[in-house]
């Protein structure tokens, strides 16, 4: 009982020490729209990021891409390119900036900032409409963007 | 109109806009719209201040797919029309105060003709901004001493129904300029602003990636000549701004209200991206 006791609070510390590494995201270092740093410091999991890339309340990334590795999703959209070699094209650092706040990559995109919690206009709650209540969190979390872009190294030709 | 007859067509459509979704969609189709051996202008060159920007406009019903385009083609198969007609009963009903009906006014709904073409407008009187929305509840409240309807009230979509109905086959000439101007130049920053955590504006989607695909949806021009249009996804009437409210709530953001000075701005400006194309009357869309 009091091992259990200690164990449990050795954990809890533990996790708040990771919780406490993480990036805020108005902490995001962007050198020409890569960000070096893990967000967390936990490696990816791919099959997390896929999951975070397809859930329309999340990344909902096949709205605009097309990729072969995502061909079992029906109907994805083309408002973006196809992400097939994504992987092979794009750094982890790159694709980390991309995720985050594609903006600092391609000036001006309509591509979403998964990673910023600031600076929006009328930011709503979800899809209700209603106004977002503070203070906002981003779209994906960070782990979640660590996910997504495991994933998307994953992307060869 | 009995409710019956509406019930049963709503349900019939409901099935039908499920099947639609299964469906993959063409790009924008180049065909005519002929309505009763009357040729609607879906397509028309772009009004002077969207050259280089738009080559030429063209209505929402190009970008969708063949089974609901055909639906707009035949009154009969409308939906939309049910509404307009129920209007035509009301048009006769007596309410409020004064013991009036729309008809102790207007002595038919054809009276109505051409309205939809040139609104929203600004009142010369008044010097407010009306669309027909408005106008319906002026004449309800201070000529009829009846309660305004609500915004998206039966009520309310079965008159736009109507009276849109009138004005079909005539080209939009919504104006600009003169007393207008103002509220077009609010209503084209609202445009171009990027709302909400996915920070799209309406020309994000409408002006840059028409013709894409969004997921599913075929992205068209956002054009309102359309409206009201019937949905085959939420089995009813839609107004314009009806329409805005879902836009901007997809991105992530918190939206106008119907009726407010920002949605009514937008509906002007918007309908001035329109100039050139014809009134459809009650439209279909998924
Ligand atoms: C609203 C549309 C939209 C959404 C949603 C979106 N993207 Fe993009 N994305 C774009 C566009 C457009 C570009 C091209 C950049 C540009 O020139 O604007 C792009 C570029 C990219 C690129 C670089 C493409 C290459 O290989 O050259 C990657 C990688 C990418 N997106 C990944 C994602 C991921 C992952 C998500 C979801 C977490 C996502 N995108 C969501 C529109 C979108
Ligand atoms: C995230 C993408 C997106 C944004 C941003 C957006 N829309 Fe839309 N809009 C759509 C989609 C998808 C449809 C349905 C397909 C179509 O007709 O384009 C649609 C449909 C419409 C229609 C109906 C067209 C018809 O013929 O039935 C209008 C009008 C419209 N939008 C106006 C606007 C306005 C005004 C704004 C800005 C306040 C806006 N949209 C912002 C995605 C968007």
């Amino acid at each position: 009982m009091k091992r259990q006791i200690v164990l449990g609070m050795i954990i809890s510390a533990f996790s708040a020490g990771v919780a406490m590494a993480e990036v805020a995201p108005e902490s995001v270092a962007y050198t020409d729209g890569a960000v070096a740093q893990s967000l967390t410091g936990t490696a990816g999991n791919p099959e997390e990021g896929r999951k975070a890339m397809v859930d329309r309340g999340l990344g909902n990334c096949v709205a605009c891409h097309k990729a072969e590795m995502l061909k079992d999703q029906p109907f994805p959209g083309d408002v973006g390119p196809t992400l097939d070699g994504a992987g092979d094209r794009w750094t982890e650092e790159q694709l980390r900036g991309i995720v985050a706040n594609a903006k600092m990559t391609f000036d001006g995109t309509v591509m979403p900032a998964f990673y910023k919690n600031s600076g929006y206009i009328r930011p709503g709650d979800g899809y209700t409409g209603k106004a977002a209540k503070e203070p906002i969190a981003p779209i994906l979390s960070a782990q979640q963007v660590e996910d997504v872009v495991s994933y998307l190294m994953t992307f060869k030709e | 109109m009995t409710l019956r007859t509406i019930k049963t067509a709503l349900a019939a459509t409901a099935i039908l806009g499920c099947a639609f979704t299964g469906m993959t969609m063409a790009d924008p189709v180049d065909e005519p719209m002929v309505i009763d051996g009357q040729n609607i202008t879906i397509r028309a060159p772009a009004p002077e201040f969207l050259k280089g920007v738009l080559p030429e406009v063209l209505s929402g019903w190009l970008y969708r797919d063949e089974d609901t385009r055909k639906m707009e083609l035949d009154d009969f198969d409308n939906p939309g029309i049910i509404y307009a007609d129920r209007a035509r009963d009301q048009w006769e009903v007596v309410d409020g105060t004064e013991g009036k009906a729309c008809v102790s006014c207007h002595e038919s709904p054809e009276a109505m003709k051409g309205l939809r073409a040139v609104t929203p407008r600004v009142d010369p009187d008044s010097g407010k901004l009306m669309n027909i929305e408005a106008y319906v509840n002026k004449c309800r409240t201070e000529r009829m001493g009846a309660e305004a309807w609500g915004d998206k009230s039966d009520h309310m979509m079965d008159m736009l129904a109507l009276i849109s109905l009138q004005s079909r086959g005539e080209i939009i000439n919504v104006a600009m300029d003169g007393a207008a101007a103002p509220f077009w130049e609010k209503g084209k920053e609202i445009y171009y602003t990027r709302y909400g955590l996915l920070e799209l504006s309406c020309a994000n989607c409408h002006e840059q990636n028409n013709g894409k695909y969004i997921r599913s949806d075929h992205l068209s021009q956002g054009q309102t000549n359309g409206f009201p249009v019937y949905r085959l996804k939420d089995t009813k009437i839609t107004s314009a701004q009806g329409r805005f409210v879902g836009c901007v709530r997809d991105t992530r953001a918190e939206t106008f209200k119907i009726g407010s000075d920002e949605f009514n701005a937008l509906e002007l400006y918007v309908a001035t991206r329109g100039n050139g194309l014809a009134v459809e009357g009650v439209s279909v869309r998924h």
